[in-house]
């Protein structure tokens, strides 16, 4: 084990562990998104090259937009059921 | 109640921990990897299927079974998604304004020339990775993804016009998904079909070089078109709900 995989396990450990004490949930999906592109920095680093490619998209891309956007659809939704509640 | 329910659960935990760390013992020492189906395959990829990647070629031709279950798996959540998202869209288009959106360019000025200039680099970059497969790390899987990102780099940059164009040819999307979904298993049946064998490699394969391998270039591109579509599918729905609800 070489001193690049040593450096990239222990970033690795580090922000998963940050991303899951994060509690605020748009946060928390931007430090998914990080612990996605250490995670395929690993796996490149581990000569994996065809996960390490997957990773890049989907940890460092889809997931986090998929996440905000349905974090704004839930606030958006809550937001009208207040202003419904304060009509009444 | 409470204390007995901490006791189990202390009980439970140490006996994870205690396999995990026991289980962890045993394991091969790091990066050291000496199994027989590893080096066959690697060894067998080219002279037998004129591939040089051999981790596509196992993932494609010696292992296409699996594949196209993953596949299916991929296309049933894509459906399952799309039909809850489509429901709550058509409870809140029941609610009155069902207008529809009016098209219109948000987001600044720079990351619409960012989203616009980088979108056909990607794509040119994805149809790389999904065709030459074969030969250099990547395949239909990723190439498919890359090829999503692509066309999100234009939503991203703002043209909420272009995802409201994007809806009109939803159909489209969800046509060609299930087309590209079903040319994977077509080629499962053209190796049954032509050798008797579900998913053998059916087609010439040449000697290695550009576009060998038989059908696994086919398969690539077959699994690529469907990941792009069914990615698309479930953004492009959940970013028309997003601009139907903003204002």
């Amino acid at each position: 084990m070489n001193v690049l995989l040593i450096v990239l396990l222990t970033f690795v450990g580090a922000v998963g562990w940050m991303t899951v004490i994060t509690r605020e949930p748009v946060r928390q999906a931007i430090m998914a998104g990080l612990l996605g592109l250490l995670l395929a920095a690993l796996f490149f680093a581990l000569q994996a090259p065809d996960v390490a490619l997957s990773e890049i998209v989907i940890g460092g891309g889809a997931i986090p937009i998929m996440l905000l956007l349905a974090i704004g659809k839930i606030r958006r939704q809550d937001a009208a059921a207040e202003r419904e509640q304060a009509d009444q | 109640m409470n204390r007995s329910r901490k006791v189990a659960a202390a009980v439970g935990l140490l006996l994870v921990i205690g396999g995990f760390v026991w289980g962890a013992t045993g394991l091969h020492k790091f990066g050291n990897y000496n199994f027989r189906y590893g080096a066959i395959v690697a060894k067998d990829s080219v002279p037998d299927r004129a591939a040089v990647n051999s981790v596509v070629v196992t993932a494609f031709d010696y292992r296409a079974f699996d594949t196209l279950g993953e596949e299916f798996i991929l296309f049933i959540s894509v459906l399952s998604v799309g039909v809850l998202l489509r429901r709550m869209r058509e409870e809140h288009e029941s609610d009155g304004d069902d207008v529809g959106p009016e098209p219109t360019m948000r987001g600044s000025e720079s990351m619409r020339w960012l989203g616009a200039a980088l979108a056909a680099p990607v794509a040119l970059l994805a149809l790389e990775v999904i065709t030459h497969g074969t030969l250099t790390p990547g395949g239909g899987f990723q190439g498919g993804v890359v090829l999503m990102s692509a066309v999100a780099f234009t939503f991203l940059g703002g043209e909420y016009a272009l995802v409201a164009r994007l809806r009109g040819s939803a159909t489209w999307l969800e046509v060609s998904e299930s087309v590209a979904a079903a040319a994977f298993a077509l080629l499962g049946l053209g190796g049954l079909i032509s050798t008797g064998i579900f998913f053998e490699n059916f087609i010439y394969k040449g000697q290695a070089g550009l576009l060998t391998g038989g059908f696994i270039p086919l398969a690539n591109i077959a699994v690529g078109a469907e990941v792009a579509a069914g990615f698309l599918v479930v953004i492009s729905e959940l970013l028309y709900q997003r601009l139907l609800s903003s204002d």
